[in-house]
């Protein structure tokens, strides 16, 4: 039957992508289903950090560990997603030097490398970093960009057989007295049910993963942390600049592509709202009051955007009061703890430790089924890591230089198939961030594009300083090229895009950037005419 | 310098304010940064599309009566329907003088086509442009499209969805031309001044007519981007009298060519005026005494004051920096004037991008007669106009290009009734 499969993955963040994957290299028949876009949750809501682990290693010395492990596996497996910019922790007159040395102890003791340096050189090579700083160690950090990695598994996955049915939301887990043989899922593109059955069910759901286990009354205990961030207008430092005490609010500032971004907050939110997350001003005020501590120059930099993640925090099962939350990796085998046969959830952990929270899911899911075949995603380099970036420069040599840039940059050496034959091709749809109409046609082709929102996660169309002002409309006008019916819902795209744009822009509407949403209300509501009414009446 | 008056801001009320003192002979001078909203506007001037409740309006003075009750620190309550009237009659002939050649009606709004294809309410549109006195009838059944190869700024998928509402069917041309790949071969470069300098060539106009000929046969009118007659006049009639079909065009994406064109009118016909016009200078400070400003000193003139009788604040609002939004207030930065604008930050905006939001009517504090007010008190010879006055709602409200134009003709007014 074409609805079996061995494997079911429910969420498609890095977790879930990674199973995916994970299974598919393995030989397994993997199906996975993500209510929305891929990496639409947690999984695109933070940092974009390349953890050393540095970060945990007072704290947790198992979570720096495999931290450290898998940053330096990442570095390989996925270089065109990681930039190997270095992070410098530095200590203000305000923290003392005192942690430091715990600090680096804690560090060694983890395998990460930290060299402490004078803070005349950690200016030198960080002039961004606070200069009142009284010390800096210097840890392997980097960024990472999530929206990449998570799709380069989504790609390998398919190229090794996997189905990835993204808007395709589960609505029951279908339960055969004790064992759980598939999924029912609403599938919003056709608007209709669809019933999947597999040996094994993996929740990869993040903190949705909570409601879905509780479909079969499974309760696991998940404390929705709220983590809200800033973008900025452009790139700030070039190390990522971490403050060297006790992981608190607000103190990781990451260089990534065109931007910086600094966060995160942390709070409690109730599951009511995990799926409206808006950042609030008092956030707002803690974010820039701390980050200009480690980056004077933050508190004149344009503001681009925020947004806010929710991280699924697991309470240990042995403690029903929560209070022992753990971010270590959480792997539940529902047979052996529910007495639920075919079923595991994934959770906890972090979005550096994606790819062995795969390994681990991918390993019970396969001794389940009877699978001896080792895991090979470790080693295996993903789509777009297989050539470095000098040997794709050279292929792609009709691109213009700064485009060329931005192209290997997201694409790797899948840069090479984006048509640039002629110069329509080249064309830029996106000035901010280099984006031509071959690179957005490549995306429609092969990187399951359904709406703008979606082609924004594949390639930073609308991400730059102007936040989609013009790029958005012609990105959308190139979707609509394809049929009377494509416009409509182009249309209808562009109009939710705004509304999406508009959410992160509200938190710090002022400045330049109440001055780019009152021209975006010129150009899209005055000039083209648009409205609320032309996302309802085109959706329809 | 000594001037009778200095205007502040070179947008579409300062233009249109220093055109009304000039042409009564006062010697007027123009202090502009350089972009204002007429840059990417759409070819139309609206006057008062809707009412803040949502209702449509259709005889925009008649809609100023309920406008006052609803809304009655609306600039056009402010003045008085009367009075609106009565300048708003005058506008057509005001522009047409400045060579921007409209046609419309301050009691009857028609509709302007927009580059999605939408038709919304407008009081007078450039010649050429297409517009329709209802807003489902086109005056065509079928129309083809025609847009230039690799144009981005264009959609004619997006016009053929919403034009096949009405019952028009419509085909596709497109036209590419030698000239054209030179431009392409920079990314960037395909925007719509770029193309329209290469029309400007008349054998390029000849290639475009042809075009139309060939896709003449399937329509019984055709639809062009507005790109073209960025530096002359005649395009469209040279390409009327090469076709036997009517041609319409439509706006882009900004770069707006009959924005363009319209800011480039306005400025000629002030200059031709006498007026001078110092454009790409910012007014860095000014000095008040005995509650007025005696002068005020730009950027690029360092000590060198401008003085004047009279001095209007026509420097709009935020996106021209009229009007500067911090975390917890709105500032005006040349006066440090009063402004209007609700406390806490969370109130300014709504959670849809498409809602009306308040920030759009916060701006300069007034009294009746535009006077702006700054620590409580009017500054009798200071006088604000356009975007940057409180209490409208210039895109929502489709009012944007009538309460500068009005705004201006009421203070240039005031200024000449004022000796």
């Amino acid at each position: 039957m074409n609805n079996t499969y061995d494997v079911i993955i429910i969420g498609g963040g890095a977790t879930g992508a990674g199973i995916a994957r994970d299974c598919s290299l393995r030989g397994l028949k993997a199906l996975l289903l993500e209510r929305s876009d891929i990496s639409t949750g947690a999984t695109g809501r933070n940092h974009g950090l390349l953890h050393s682990g540095a970060r945990y290693a007072v704290t947790d010395h198992e979570s720096a560990v495999e931290c450290i492990k898998e940053n330096m596996i990442l570095r390989k497996i996925a270089a065109h997603c990681v930039e190997e910019t270095d992070g410098l922790f530095i200590s203000l007159p305000e923290d003392g030097l005192e942690y430091q040395a715990t600090f680096v102890d804690a560090c060694r003791n983890a395998g990460i490398r930290a060299e402490i340096i004078d803070p005349k050189e950690a200016l030198r090579i960080e002039p961004a970093a606070n200069p009142a700083l009284i010390g800096a160690v210097r840890v392997p950090d980097g960024a990472i960009d999530p929206f990449r990695l998570t799709s380069s598994n989504i790609l390998d996955a398919k190229a090794h057989g996997a189905e990835i049915h993204t808007y395709t939301e589960v609505t029951e887990l279908i339960r055969e007295q004790d064992r759980i043989t598939g999924v029912k899922a609403f599938d919003y593109r056709t608007r209709s049910e669809v019933s999947y059955y597999a040996q094994v069910v993996i929740n990869a759901g993040g903190i949705w993963g909570h409601g879905i286990a509780a479909k079969v009354g499974i309760t696991i205990n998940m404390l929705p942390a709220k983590g809200a961030l800033l973008i900025f207008g452009h790139r700030v430092n070039n190390h990522v600049l971490n403050r060297c005490r006790k992981p608190a609010d607000a103190d990781i500032l990451v260089p990534g592509d065109t931007i910086s971004l600094i966060g995160t907050t942390s709070s409690k939110v109730p599951f009511s709202e995990i799926d409206n997350m808006t950042v609030t001003p008092e956030e707002v005020d803690i974010l820039l009051r701390e980050g200009e501590k480690l980056s004077p120059r933050l508190a004149y930099t344009r503001i681009l955007r925020a947004y806010a993640g929710v991280r699924p925090l697991v309470a240990s099962d042995d403690d029903p009061s929560g209070r022992t939350v753990s971010r270590g990796i959480v792997l539940l085998d529902h047979a052996t703890r529910d007495g639920m046969e075919g079923f595991i959830t994934i959770t906890g952990g972090k979005l550096m430790t994606y790819r062995l929270m795969a390994e681990w899911a991918t390993d019970l899911a396969c001794r389940k089924i009877g699978v001896s075949e080792k895991c090979r995603t470790a080693t295996t380099p993903l789509p777009g890591s297989n050539e470095s970036r000098k040997e794709v420069d050279k292929k792609t040599r009709n691109i213009p230089l700064a485009q060329r840039r931005s192209l290997i940059a997201r694409h790797g050496d899948l840069a090479t198939k984006i048509d640039d034959k002629n110069h329509f091709k080249n064309s830029l749809v996106c000035e901010c961030e280099e984006v031509s109409t071959g690179e957005v046609e490549y995306a429609l082709e092969n990187l399951a594009v359904n709406n703008l929102i979606d082609l924004r996660r594949r390639t930073r169309v609308g991400m730059g300083t102007c936040q989609g002002e013009l790029c958005a409309c012609r990105a959308a006008g190139i979707m609509g090229r394809r049929s009377p019916v494509c416009a409509k819902k182009a249309k209808a795209d562009l109009a939710a895009f705004l509304n999406e744009r508009w959410k992160g822009m509200e938190p710090i509407a002022w400045g330049d950037t109440l001055r780019e949403s009152e021209y975006t209300t010129w150009i899209y509501e005055g000039v083209c005419g648009l409205s609320d009414e032309t996302e309802k009446t085109s959706a329809q | 310098m000594i001037f009778d008056t200095v205007i502040i801001g070179g947008g579409l009320a300062g233009m249109v304010c220093g055109i009304r003192l000039a042409e009564a002979g006062k010697r007027c001078a123009i202090v502009s940064q350089g972009q204002s909203a007429i840059h990417f506007s759409s070819g139309s001037f609206e006057l008062l599309g809707r009412l803040p409740d949502g209702t449509a309006v259709s005889d925009p003075v008649e809609a100023m009566d309920r406008l006052r009750e609803i809304s009655p620190e609306h600039p056009y309550s402010v003045l008085g329907r009367q009075r609106c009237e009565q300048y708003a009659m005058q506008v057509p002939d005001l522009l047409r003088a400045a060579d921007i050649p409209v046609s419309g009606d301050c009691r009857k709004n028609h509709f302007r086509i927009t580059p999605m294809g939408k038709a919304t309410p407008a009081w007078l549109t450039i010649r050429g442009y297409l517009t329709t006195e209802e807003p489902e009838q086109l005056p065509f059944g079928k129309a083809c499209i025609i847009n230039v190869d690799g144009f981005l700024d264009f959609y004619p998928e997006f016009i053929a969805e919403e034009f096949a509402r009405h019952g028009v069917a419509c085909s596709f041309g497109s036209v590419n031309l030698p000239d054209l790949e030179k431009i392409r071969k920079n990314p960037s470069e395909m925007r719509s001044t770029n193309i329209a300098r290469v029309f400007d060539h008349e054998e390029n106009l000849e290639v475009l007519a042809a075009k139309i000929r060939e896709c003449r046969k399937e329509c019984d009118a055709l639809i062009l981007p507005a790109i073209i007659g960025l530096n002359r006049n005649d395009s469209l009639e040279i390409l009327k009298s090469k076709v036997d079909i009517p041609i319409y065009l439509l706006p882009t994406l900004p770069p707006s060519i009959p924005g363009i064109k319209a800011q480039q009118a306005l400025q000629h016909r002030f200059r031709s005026l006498g007026g001078e016009y110092f454009l790409g200078d910012t007014v860095v400070s000014a000095n008040m005494e005995n509650g007025s400003v005696k002068e005020i000193f730009t950027v690029n003139h360092g000590n060198i004051p401008f003085r004047a009788d009279n001095f209007v604040l026509a420097t709009g609002s935020f996106f021209s920096k009229g009007l500067v939004a911090t975390p917890d207030a709105i500032r005006e930065p040349v006066f440090d004037a009063d402004t209007v604008f609700v406390p806490e930050r969370k109130n300014w905006y709504s959670m849809r991008f498409f809602d009306r939001h308040n920030y759009q009517s916060f701006g300069v504090r007034t009294d009746t007669e535009l006077h702006v007010v700054k620590g409580d008190k009017a500054i009798g010879n200071l006088y604000c106009i356009g975007a940057g006055l409180a209490g409208f709602n210039p895109v929502h409200d489709g009012c944007g290009a009538g309460v500068s134009i009005l705004s201006a003709m009421y203070v240039a007014d005031r200024i000449l009734k004022g000796e």
